[in-house]
Formats: structure tokens, C-alpha cells, sequence
């Protein structure tokens, strides 16, 4: 119910909303819980695993019960805390895991099945047959225990990721945080404070102390107006720091626009805050005391009940029990009866406590069972003297405070236990730079947060080399806090630790009596603590009554530990911009735009994107198209995009010694406008990649590498460079990017150049593996003389920007001739008809030998992989060795990843001599060809073997013959 | 984690590739016992505590040695590969 004055709401703004598609009025200011608890609505959710009704027990992001879904279609947000959501007119809220209705729950029957239910359940029962846990039980249970449901569209993907940096961040904006902000500020360090909350403020926001002669609230609003007109400092509101990672880099989720009506803003930013130093001020959370039945809708927690009350001006009910075993419970008594609320019950476990309040107090007295189903009605109390039960719809429970130390354990700090506040508080120095005070460290009281924040900043200047200046603080409550240990009443009945997954007490015990006695196995035993808030109330609890059960001290039973996130972050923030082509950019040569406008399919090499093939009109296949390119370069001429290969332009004094080193072969002796067909091994041996570099000059050479192993090659040429030979003075850049590049393949190549080029280009001045500069309509271009295809080839590079012209006037040119533009499918035929490797083949376990390429390792000079290469075992003969493949009948495809074995043995693995890495239809030669490896195989030409795809059913006989099926001489390539 | 490319500065964990141990540097003499270049290519500690290791950072294309430690994941010291091996 709403109080009439007070809080920090809007009165002059209501709001409007939906829950379960019934209109709801709040305020501005409100959150979706208050807006709730202020229409007297307190059922908001099902348990996971009972389905038992259940209300908010707090008034933050610890919230275990009250997740619903927000928001409709693809950016419904299902699991939000709605202690946690503001309320904005149209929002639209949905209550989860129930059916037909929340009031309603058809699988609150599980809750009746309880005692079958109990920890352990899932484990010992859907052990046995295996089959049936994938078809039948899996389904069930999943079914029957669950939270909100994604709503199966793709992602939005609206979120968006952000970089700070800061010397000193500051997370939390209670007394502590804004006391150490300021102290930080005003030394002039540069500051980001991190507030989960709408605003600065902490505690301040929602308890009745003043601090000097002004409110906590008046106080807080003015440290954050006058911290915000600060240069050095970033209040980012609305942000929970989630993570703590090496090197003062902290995660963080900021809410930007989850509180308004889905627009332009994205509804969260993931920040990446880099701090040289940073100071913990994140407070405490209040935990529960289990008593049976402690789950009802309307018992929270007495902290999150003064939230309500002074925050939001809201009761959650209009008869209101207080029950606590500190003075907590006494305050939160005040509050309510100066709201006009009447006290029920105050009841304090501590038998001397003493109250001076108008309401019924009873110490020495604990809760033992409570009333009531969608809400508590009543509650029953053990006082001195006896039993006595009491009406109330509302429960508040004081139960003392656990150090939100949360963020410390994140690079493995274990908390240790503090006897005097009986709670863990965290470990000195488990994060290099953070400095835990205030609550978080166990300082309860406001003066006290206020000092250590004070503290904790000093500290963190000194380290950053500021001198503080001093900083006034006011006076403020300075309450001894020293609580008994309070965790569970003894008494029959269910007491409840982790609502949302529904592990009491008696859970806690089971596990202890099957042996489960270390935390870690309770945890996993019991399921305590896995839920969504991750046991941020419980954990404690649970930890204290596994201590008791199995008698011992709690420092004995072990320690909480948390891992990242606090608080859970939407997979969409972390990975905002990731998806589509965020997550694979693609890269598109110059020629693209001509090769669709061709209808060419591109199909992805890496991130590049090349012409599958140019299909002309009346072609039905592809393979219509291919063999048609094919023919087209065997017989006339054929241009195509090479500009994906890598190039790298090596310069300096020690280039010609350093390629040397690199390469198998010497290319210090290659002259000048020379080309050289270059392997490059890995040091252990085995090939690399392979490629031609040309010559430019005498410090001068160009490499080019496979397209997929432009970067791998250039890190390892750095690394050369670098690492091995930092004596040589050579520079290493890539232009891939820099050079469109275009082959020209074909008996009428030459024709076509020599119809562009200014200078004209005969044999005799440019031999095969040469390379030259000339000019193109003004342009200068250069040329090499390769060929990938075994026909007679160049290929011509110019500067990117005039790439897509070239393109567009060579393949002009080229269909002027009879011939035209070719894709990739026929470039693999062309390379395959003539034996030429592709990574295909080179795929990191061949070597040089493997490929027949040994003669390519120079004898007289050290290369990188030369020693390994002549290991015992990389040499042998009986070595898988490149050959040809054709298959008996042409008609057969001997497809890359079948197997081959001797004929008239079984096809299996163990007797597999080779396999297969590339085949093609060969329109040249009428037949089907393929390359692969083969035991001895350069041993075997022309023998037949048998070849099999287990797979994809094939088994045919092929015959073993050169790589090299088409113009073995090379003749026509080298013209 | 943050790294200290020599050539650009402290830079995020992202931008780099951690590449082994910096043992890839100490390549052994061609003519060196096939010994040696076994225990070069394929032997490696895997210390919880100090180490030398090899990062390559991509955008600039620097390589170094950073002197980590496993165990508290503090960065002790970057260098060039040229300053680690002098
Ligand atoms: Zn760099």
C-alpha cells in the first residue's frame, strides 16, 4: 500500500503499466516491485522447482524471487528483477514459470511431491536407463522447473560495448563510495564512481539518518551535484561493475536505456573499465534467519521493507511484523509506525533487548511457522512462556548483514570470517589496486563508511602519487553493530535458504548426512546458491548450517567464493556488435561489384568473398559454367582476381639474406625483374605456405602468400625479423590491400596486354618468372609473368583505387578475344589439371618431401625448418607422398576425404594407404582427377587402387599417376 | 589483462596473441645435435610461477617477451624480442 507522503517518487508523474496484462499505476520513481507492493500485489513469481508462490524479498539486484519477463517480441527481457526495472509508461510486464496463471499454478502440485523432491532427487532417480533421461525425463523436468523463456528471435543486437579509463574507479555510491569519490576528486585524480542505483546515494536513499543537519538523501544529492560538476570525475548511474580481471581491468553493465520505452538508445553498454586503482564501496546485503515457512509472499527482508518505505513511500502491508536479531529490526519497527504503518510484532531473538516503542515486543522470541498461501496472513512465535500466534500480512526479517565482497573473490581471494559481526568480510590485497571499506569491509555504521571511504581514497592517491587535500565530512550515526549469529530456528517445518531454487535447511542436512560435506559438494548436492542471484542472500546461511550440521566452525566448513558476473549479463551486451557481419567483416576485392552485377555467386575465402564462377545465359550448372572458363583459358584467354592472395613488400639492406632464411631456396642469387617460385616450412619441418616473390630491386622484393595464410606468414616474418635475426635491417610491410591484382591466363594473353599497354610485350624482354613495370591508360602498373592456370599467364597490379577499371577493361578486352572473366571453380580445375598444391594439400602435416618438392631445400645454406625437415621419419619413402588419381571409369568423383587401399583389402581405417585432397571434372581432358597422398606413392604410378567414402557411399577403382596431369613439360605455361 | 607493446604503449589483452615460450628465441646453431632442436621445437615447463613468454601484438606487429607470472597473472616486464635476448 501506498503512504500518503514521502519518498522519493513523482507523485505529479504517474505512470502507467501492464503486469499479466492488467493496468498498474505507479510513479515516477517507482520500480516495478514498489509499483506492485503500492497495489497491493505481492505474488510475483513461481519458485524453479515447487512452483510455491512467491514475493520480493528485497529491493535490489540480490533479488531471488521476483523475476519476471519485460517488454514483448524480440527484446523481451525475460528474468529481470523487478526490484530492479523502473517502470515507463507502456511498459509491459509478464510473470514466468507458471501455468495457466500466476494466481493459479497448475505445477504447484510439484510442491506436494515435495518429500520425493527433496536434494539429491534428479541424481538418484533419472540415473538409469540412459535413453530414457535424453527422451523422457529431460524434457519433463525441464518442462516442469524453469524461469522466463527467450522469446526464439534473433537478437536485435542494439547493445553496445564501451572503453574507459580512469585512475581511480570508485564502485558503489553509498557513504563509503561518494566519501572516497570526493577525497580522490578533489586531489584532482581522475575518477569514474560506478553506481548500480538510479543515483548516488546507497542506504542513504532509503534510511530516516541525517548527516550534519541534513538528510542522508539531501546529503547524497549534493556530494553527486557537486562531484558531477567536476571535470576529472564520471558518475555513470544505472551501472553494475560485474567482474574483475587482470591488470585493473573491471566489467561492467550499464542499464542505458532499459528504463524507457524501446527507442533509438541501446538498452545496455558493456564497459571495459581500465582503473590504475580501484575502491570496493558496494556495501552489505541484509541475510534471512530460516524459519518454517519463511517464503510467503510478504515476509522480506526488513531492509528492503525501509527501501520501500522511505524510498519508494510504499508498505507491503498494512499490518506489518518485524522480526530480527539486531537493532535493525527496532529501527525498521520506527519507520514504519512514524509511516503510519501499524507494527504487528516486534520481535527480537536477543532475550535482553529492550523497545520503548507503542507496539507488542517480544524478546527472547523467534518465528517458528507462518500463515497464509498467495500472502502471509498470520505467524507464530516462540516466546518465554510459550506460543503465540499473530496476525500480520507482512513480515519484515532482520537478520544482519553480509560484506557485498562479492568483486574480491574474483581472482581467487577466499573471505575470512570475522567473529565479531559474525560474516565473512574480504581478504587483505585479493585484488592488486582494490581497496575494500565501508560495509563491504564490515563497517556498519554511516560516520564509520564515511571515514573508511575517506581512507580507503588516501590510500589509493598515495599509490597513484596524488597528495589528498583535506575533505569535511559530516557528522553522522555511529552505532555499535555487533549482532548474534543468528541463521536458522529450530522448529518442524520447511525453512527456506535459496528461494528460487527451492533448497531448505533439511536439503542442507541431507547433504551433510550422504557425506557431502565439503561447501562445494553441498552446493552442487543441494543446488543452494546456483540460481540466478547466486545465492547473495543464502550462501552464509547455508555455509552456517552445513557448519552445525557437520560440527564444526564455520572458518572450518569452509569459505563463500563468487565468481564473475555479480549480477547477469545479457549475452547481447558482452557480445554487442558481434553478431552478423560484426562477427565475420567481410572483405571485398575491387572487382566485386562488376562479379555480381554478373550474378558470379561469391562464396567466402576467409573473410575475403571471390566469384564462384560468371554463369552466362542458357547455363544451367555451375559445372556448365566452370568447364565453359576452363576451356576458355586452355584455349584463348581468361582474366581473374587474384588481388586476396597476400603480398608482402620486403625492403632493406638485409632482405636478400633474410628471404634466405626464410624461404627453402636462395633468392639472394635471384636477379633483378626475376620471379622465384618460393616454400616456406614451419621450423618443425613441415610446409607452411608456398608462393612466388619477385625482385624489384637489389633491397627490393615482393612476396605473396595463399590467401588464407596472408596474416599466420606475416607474423612469422616478424618474427624472424624480430626475434632471430634482429641484426638485419629489413622492413616488412603488408599490401595486400594496397594492390588489386589480375590474372591473365592463356594462349591469347599476351594479345590482350598488348592491347592495353602503352609498351609492347614480347617473349624475349619478358621471359616466364619475370616482372617489369609498365603502363595502362596512363597508369602505372607492374607485371608479373606466373601462372597458376599452365597456360601462358601474367598477372598485372595496380594500385587499388584503380583496380575496378582494370578489371572492367580487361575482361572488356578479354571478351573482345573470344574469352572472358573466370571464378574460382575453374582457377581449382586449371590448378588441379596441373598438379599445383593449395592448402589443400599443404595442410600442416606434408613436408617438402611429401610434396616432391625435396628438391627445393637448399643444401648450402641454414633455412628455417632445415634441420627438423631431415628428422628420421620425415624422410622415408613409405612416407603418404602427393600423386595423382584417376579414376577407372571417368565418369567417378574421387572426393576429397575418401580413403584409398591396396585392391582386395577390406576398406578400413587401419588399412588405409592414403586419401584424397582435391578433385575436379577435367573439361581438358575429359575425365574425373583428383590429387592425393599415398604410402611410397611416387613408388606405385600406375597402379590401381581401390576408393572409398564411407561417408558418402563410394567405391570405385582409380589408377596412381603423376600430380601433373595436363602438359607435363610445361611448355605452355613457360611458351 | 594489459600488455606493454614496446611499440605502442599498454594496450588491452585482446590485441594480442600470446605465442609460447620465449625458448623460441634461443634457436639452436644449424649444424646443432638433432637433440637440441627436439628440446627447441617440442620441450616446455609449464611453471605456476615466473615466466618468459613470446606475444605478438597484432595491430602494429610487434613482437615480444613479457615476464609473467602464472600463478598471480601479474606482468613483471615487456621487452623487445632484440632487449630480451641481448
Ligand atoms: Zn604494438
Amino acid at each position: 500500500m501506498r503512504i500518503a507522503t514521502g519518498g522519493l517518487i513523482d507523485r505529479e508523474k504517474p505512470i502507467r503499466f501492464t503486469f499479466d496484462g492488467k493496468p498498474v499505476t505507479g510513479f515516477a520513481g517507482d520500480t516495478v516491485a514498489s509499483a506492485l507492493l503500492a497495489n497491493d500485489i505481492l505474488l510475483m513469481g513461481r519458485s524453479f522447482k515447487y512452483h510455491r508462490p512467491r514475493g520480493p524479498v528485497t529491493a535490489g539486484s540480490d533479488e531471488p524471487n521476483a523475476l519476471v519477463t519485460v517488454g514483448e517480441g524480440a527484446e523481451a527481457r525475460p528474468n529481470t528483477r523487478a526490484t530492479c526495472q523502473e517502470i515507463y509508461d507502456g511498459l509491459t510486464v509478464t510473470s514466468q514459470n507458471r501455468w495457466p496463471s500466476l494466481r493459479f499454478d497448475a505445477m504447484a502440485v510439484n510442491d506436494l511431491l515435495s518429500p520425493f523432491l527433496a536434494a539429491g532427487f534428479y541424481y538418484k532417480t533419472f540415473m538409469w536407463p540412459r535413453a530414457f533421461w535424453e527422451k523422457l525425463y529431460e524434457p519433463i523436468i525441464r518442462r516442469a522447473a524453469g524461469l522466463g523463456a527467450l522469446s526464439g528471435q534473433p537478437d536485435p543486437d542494439r547493445s553496445e560495448k564501451a572503453f574507459a579509463h580512469c585512475d581511480l574507479l570508485v564502485i558503489g555510491a553509498g557513504p563509503a563510495g561518494l566519501a572516497a569519490a570526493l577525497t580522490a576528486a578533489e586531489a584532482g585524480a581522475d575518477v569514474i564512481l560506478a553506481t548500480e542505483d538510479t543515483r548516488p546515494g546507497g542506504r542513504l536513499l532509503s534510511e530516516t539518518v541525517t548527516l550534519g543537519d541534513q538528510t542522508g538523501r539531501e546529503w547524497a544529492d549534493r556530494m553527486a551535484a557537486r562531484l558531477a560538476a567536476m571535470g576529472n570525475v564520471r558518475v555513470m548511474a544505472r551501472t553494475t561493475v560485474t567482474g574483475v580481471y587482470d591488470s585493473g581491468t573491471y566489467g561492467a553493465l550499464e542499464r542505458v536505456a532499459e528504463h524507457v520505452m524501446p527507442g533509438e538508445a541501446p538498452p545496455t553498454c558493456f564497459w571495459r573499465l581500465v582503473a590504475r586503482q580501484a575502491i570496493l564501496a558496494t556495501g552489505a546485503l541484509e541475510r534471512p534467519i530460516a524459519f518454517p515457512m519463511n517464503d510467503r509472499p510478504g515476509i522480506l527482508s526488513a531492509a528492503a521493507t525501509r527501501t520501500y518505505l522511505n524510498r519508494y513511500a510504499v508498505s507491503p502491508g498494512a499490518r506489518v511484523a518485524v522480526f530480527g536479531n539486531n537493532d535493525d529490526a527496532h529501527r525498521t519497527a520506527t519507520d514504519l509506525a512514524a509511516a503510519g504503518v501499524t507494527v504487528a510484532a516486534l520481535i527480537d531473538t536477543r532475550e535482553d533487548a529492550t523497545s520503548d516503542g507503542a507496539w507488542p515486543f517480544y524478546p527472547g522470541a523467534e518465528v517458528i511457522e507462518t500463515q497464509g498461501r498467495l500472502r502471509l496472513e498470520g505467524l507464530t512465535i516462540r516466546k518465554p512462556g510459550g506460543t503465540l500466534r499473530i496476525g500480520a500480512d507482512a513480515l519484515a526479517v532482520a537478520g544482519g548483514w553480509n560484506p557485498a565482497l562479492h568483486l574480491t573473490c574474483h581472482m581467487n581471494g577466499r573471505p575470512v570470517w570475522q567473529e565479531d559481526i559474525a560474516a565473512f568480510v574480504p581478504t587483505a590485497n585479493a585484488i592488486p589496486g582494490l581497496t575494500p571499506c565501508g560495509a563491504a569491509l564490515g563497517t556498519f555504521s554511516t560516520a564509520g563508511c564515511l571515514e573508511d571511504g575517506r581512507r580507503a581514497a588516501e590510500a589509493a592517491l598515495d599509490a597513484l602519487g596524488h597528495s589528498p587535500k583535506p575533505i569535511d565530512l559530516p557528522d553522522a550515526e555511529d552505532t555499535p553493530y555487533s549482532p548474534p549469529a543468528t541463521w536458522a530456528v529450530t522448529a518442524p517445518g520447511r525453512a527456506w535458504l535459496d528461494l528460487q531454487n527451492d533448497v531448505t535447511t533439511k536439503d542442507v542436512h541431507l547433504a551433510a548426512r550422504e557425506n557431502f560435506r565439503s561447501v562445494e559438494h553441498m552446493k552442487r548436492y543441494t543446488t543452494q546458491g546456483m540460481a540466478t542471484d547466486q545465492g547473495k542472500g543464502s550462501n552464509v546461511t547455508a555455509l552456517a548450517i552445513l557448519a552445525d550440521a557437520t560440527g564444526r566452525t564455520i572458518p572450518e566448513t569452509g569459505t563463500t567464493t563468487f565468481r564473475p558476473p555479480y549480477v547477469p549479463v545479457p549475452i547481447s551486451s558482452m557480445g554487442a556488435g558481434h553478431a552478423g557481419k560484426g562477427f565475420a567483416p567481410e572483405r571485398f576485392t575491387t572487382s566485386h561489384e562488376a562479379s555480381t552485377a554478373r550474378a558470379a555467386p561469391m562464396i567466402e575465402a576467409g573473410l575475403w568473398y571471390r566469384p564462384s564462377y560468371f554463369p552466362v545465359h542458357g547455363e544451367k550448372t555451375w559445372r556448365e559454367s566452370c568447364d565453359r572458363e576452363v576451356r576458355m583459358v586452355r584455349e584463348c584467354v581468361g582474366v581473374s582476381d587474384v588481388s586476396t592472395l597476400g603480398k608482402i613488400d620486403i625492403q632493406g639492406p638485409g632482405a636478400a639474406e633474410f628471404l634466405d632464411l626464410v624461404y627453402t631456396g636462395t633468392f639472394s642469387t635471384l636477379k633483378e625483374g626475376r620471379i622465384r617460385y618460393g616454400l616456406m616450412l614451419r621450423e618443425d619441418g613441415h610446409v607452411m605456405d608456398d608462393g612466388t616473390t619477385a625482385r624489384l630491386g637489389p633491397q627490393h622484393y615482393l612476396m605473396t602468400t595463399t590467401t588464407a595464410a596472408a596474416g599466420p606468414v606475416m607474423a612469422h616474418l616478424e618474427f624472424v625479423a624480430q626475434g632471430l635475426r634482429p641484426d638485419l635491417d629489413v622492413k616488412l610491410t603488408s599490401v595486400t590491400d594496397h594492390w588489386a591484382q589480375f590474372a591473365v591466363a592463356g594462349p591469347r594473353a599476351r594479345d590482350l596486354l598488348n592491347s592495353l599497354l602503352e609498351e609492347e610485350v614480347t617473349d624475349d624482354a619478358v621471359p616466364f618468372m619475370s616482372c617489369w613495370l609498365a603502363t595502362v591508360s596512363g597508369v602505372p602498373v607492374r607485371l608479373y609473368r606466373i601462372s597458376f592456370s599452365g597456360e601462358r599467364g601474367y598477372e598485372i597490379a595496380v594500385p587499388a583505387r584503380y583496380g575496378a577499371a582494370l578489371w572492367r577493361l580487361l575482361v572488356a578486352q578479354a571478351e573482345s578475344l573470344g574469352g572472358g572473366a573466370y571464378g574460382i571453380e575453374a582457377l581449382n580445375v586449371l590448378r588441379i589439371e596441373k598438379g599445383f598444391i593449395t592448402h589443400a594439400e599443404i595442410h600442416g602435416r606434408t613436408t617438402a618431401y611429401d610434396i616432391g618438392m625435396q628438391a627445393m631445400m637448399s643444401k648450402t645454406k641454414d633455412f628455417i625448418g632445415k634441420a627438423a625437415a631431415a628428422r628420421p621419419g620425415l624422410t622415408e619413402s613409405t612416407r603418404e607422398r602427393l600423386v595423382g588419381l584417376r579414376p577407372r571409369d571417368p565418369a567417378n568423383m574421387p572426393l576429397p576425404g575418401g580413403f584409398l587401399f591396396t585392391k582386395g583389402e577390406t576398406p578400413s581405417r587401419a588399412n588405409a594407404q592414403g586419401y584424397v585432397t582435391s578433385a575436379c571434372w577435367s573439361p581438358t581432358l575429359e575425365t574425373h582427377l583428383a590429387l592425393g597422398f599415398l604410402a611410397s606413392g611416387p613408388e606405385r604410378m600406375g597402379e590401381t587402387l581401390r576408393f572409398t567414402d564411407h561417408l558418402r557411399n563410394r567405391d570405385f577403382e582409380v589408377t596412381v599417376t603423376d600430380p601433373v596431369a595436363f602438359d607435363q613439360d610445361g611448355g605452355r605455361m613457360r611458351g | 589483462m594489459r600488455l606493454t607493446c614496446p611499440h605502442c604503449g599498454e594496450r588491452d589483452l585482446r590485441e594480442f596473441a600470446y605465442k609460447g615460450d620465449a625458448l623460441a628465441l634461443s634457436r639452436p646453431e644449424a649444424n646443432a645435435e638433432l637433440q637440441a632442436w627436439h628440446e627447441y621445437l617440442h620441450i616446455r615447463d609449464n611453471p605456476a610461477g615466473p615466466t618468459r613468454e613470446l606475444w605478438y601484438h597484432t595491430p602494429c606487429g610487434s613482437w615480444m617477451v613479457a615476464e609473467r607470472d602464472t600463478a598471480t597473472h601479474a606482468v613483471h616486464r615487456t621487452m623487445t624480442p632484440a632487449e630480451a635476448t641481448k
